[in-house]
């Protein structure tokens, strides 16, 4: 009996909650007269950015839900300053580190998304940043290093460790510049820098 | 004249740091899984807590700049075999963009129905480990035997009980099986029927109740703070649901609702994944009618396939514990040069410590497993 009057109601449960409206910022009828068409709301945030910053940061990509910001290693604590207090991102998902030997360099890229403010719940702001690569790395005592976000973004915490460990980027200010995955006695390379190779391959 | 000098001879007062005792629980107790907490004690609470994650570290990002995007399928998605499809799905979503190339919309519709089997076959196998490590043998035994269903499911769809490697760029391997729809059906609302008698053994359980409510009170505030995602997000108050809110593939022409709990302890934590897998059922309902009832599920591909050039992607989906994303630098080269998998279960661990920072020592396992924590995936 109990099942019987159960069933109208799990059946009735999608006809009662209207299906959300798409949040998708179309771009509007100016699309034939321009070839290429950046969205406008992310066009609108990452103008705030360079209004703000000028030619200290370079907007590397504008594209549907993304936005990538490249800046120096001095300015990226100011940046990411802006980017929580006046842009209301307010977590990190992700620290990433890449290695560019050709360059001669390590990029550290933020991946920055907002649960607060609903607008932006669909964006995600690639903050990158690069430090100077040591073709002899001694990790936390040569010049790869960058200043640490955690005290913008506390969510940056075992990120931050995992990119030292990793790629040994050694991040200023960081509290607990610790080894997080790696074992205790790892002695070789920072293993996903690119000189360091799996055996075999 | 200190406290000490009044004593009767033979007792003590010890000095504060004299009290503190260290404790490893783990990598062998089974109540850590497979990571280490080295957490300080007094008396019976808790006073520091250092998790050391990284006894299962694989080195996935590692191996995946070695091989082109089709080889990294069947080991990307190691680190949670359970929940197998999800863990593949940024990958795959990602090296589409990377590759340019179109799904058939039968394969959109496939993989929905997948991911939401193996979000319910993962909530199922974490549901068991914390019935059991609260001592509710009951909530051991008949998640895991229910969950056999959903396994029978994808079975029948992959071929593999876990590990599927169904997920591939381009759609998924291998079309439904005949009669499929109609098994699937079956089996999911029986599955419904069963989950929703574990209220009244389990999440209406008093003892239950006693134990996990009020512990490890996450704030709406830290849980925003600490960047947590999924469940211990929603448990807490926060209304975010990556389905919902930025939907991939077909989830925008499905209804999804999005489990809120306000009280953001133990208790709303373990409550809300078992809603989001009731919801899970409605999912694959509406996807199994509005399917496509034939058609390609797969663009082929070269055995090894060129990419359109240099290019950065970030891909996120809802898993089966939170927004897992996976960030793919392409070179242009035919394997990718870097991959980055932003696991849910890493960003959860940072509110670990201060969860139980102040927690009595007995509540340890009703915080830790509360957090939908799965150290395998962490540690990649």
């Amino acid at each position: 009996m109990s099942s019987d009057s159960e069933k109208p109601v799990a059946k009735a449960k999608p006809e009662e909650k209207p299906t959300p409206p798409k949040p998708a910022p179309k771009p509007a009828a100016k699309a034939e007269e321009k070839p290429v068409e950046l969205p406008a709301f992310e066009k609108g945030i990452s103008d705030k950015l360079v209004e703000k910053f000028g030619d200290k940061i370079e907007v590397d990509f504008v594209k549907e839900d993304r936005i990538g910001i490249k800046t120096s290693k001095e300015n990226v604590h100011d940046v990411a300053q802006f980017i929580r207090d006046d842009l209301h991102y307010d977590h990190a998902e992700s620290v990433t580190g890449v290695d560019f030997p050709a360059d001669n360099e390590i990029e550290v890229v933020y991946h920055l998304g907002s649960y607060t403010e609903s607008s932006l719940a669909r964006q995600v702001l690639t903050l990158s940043t690069r430090a100077p690569r040591e073709s002899h790395p001694i990790p936390g005592q040569d010049s790869t290093k960058l200043p640490s976000l955690r005290d913008i973004f506390y969510s940056v915490e075992f990120g931050e460790r995992e990119v030292f460990e990793m790629l040994g980027v050694y991040f200023d200010g960081h509290p607990d510049n610790r080894r997080l995955l790696l074992p205790e006695d790892w002695a070789d390379l920072p293993p996903l820098r690119k000189d360091f190779a799996i055996k075999g391959r | 004249m200190t406290m000490t000098d009044i004593m009767p001879p033979g007792l003590a007062l010890k000095k504060v740091d004299e009290r503190i005792m260290t404790l490893n629980v783990g990598p062998q107790h089974p109540g850590s899984g497979h990571m280490r907490i080295v957490v300080q004690i007094d008396g019976d609470y808790i006073v520091a807590c250092d998790p050391d994650p990284g006894y299962v570290h694989r080195g996935e990002e590692k191996m995946a700049e070695y091989r082109n995007y089709i080889t990294n399928v069947p080991h990307l998605e190691r680190p949670v075999i359970h929940d197998s499809c999800n863990v593949l799905y940024p990958y795959v979503l990602g090296a589409e963009e990377i590759l340019g190339i179109e799904v058939p919309e039968r394969a959109k519709y496939v993989r929905v129905i997948c991911s939401e089997l193996n979000r319910c076959i993962y909530t199922m196998y974490w549901l068991a480990i914390y019935g059991i490590f609260l001592g509710h043998s009951t909530m051991f035994m008949w998640p895991a035997g229910d969950r056999e269903l959903l396994i029978d499911l994808m079975e029948k769809v992959s071929g593999a009980r876990v590990t599927h490697a169904h997920f591939i760029p381009g759609g998924v391997r291998n079309d439904l099986p005949a009669n499929f729809e109609d098994v699937c059906l079956r089996q999911v609302n029986y599955f419904e029927k069963r989950i929703k008698e574990y209220a009244a053994v389990f999440y209406d359980n008093p003892i239950l109740i006693s134990r996990t409510q009020d512990t490890g009170i996450l704030s709406r505030e830290n849980a925003i703070r600490y960047g947590t995602t999924g469940s211990v997000l929603r448990a807490s108050g926060v209304d975010y649901d990556l389905r919902v809110k930025a939907p991939y593939d077909v989830y925008d022409e499905l209804d999804v609702h999005t489990n809120v709990m306000k009280e953001g302890d133990s208790y709303a934590r373990s409550k809300v994944p078992w809603l989001d897998m009731i919801e899970s059922c409605n999912i694959i309902r509406q996807a199994l009618q509005k399917m496509p009832k034939s058609g390609s599920v797969r663009t082929k591909l070269k055995p090894n396939p060129k990419t359109k050039g240099p290019a950065t992607v970030y891909k996120r989906v809802e898993s089966g514990r939170g927004s897992l994303g996976c960030y793919i630098v392409s070179d242009g080269k035919t394997e990718p040069y870097r991959v980055k998998m932003s696991v849910p279960s890493f960003r959860n661990l940072l509110a670990m410590p201060n969860l139980l920072i102040g927690e009595k020592l007995g509540n340890m396992p009703s915080v830790y497993w509360s957090l939908n924590y799965w150290p395998v995936e962490a540690d990649r």
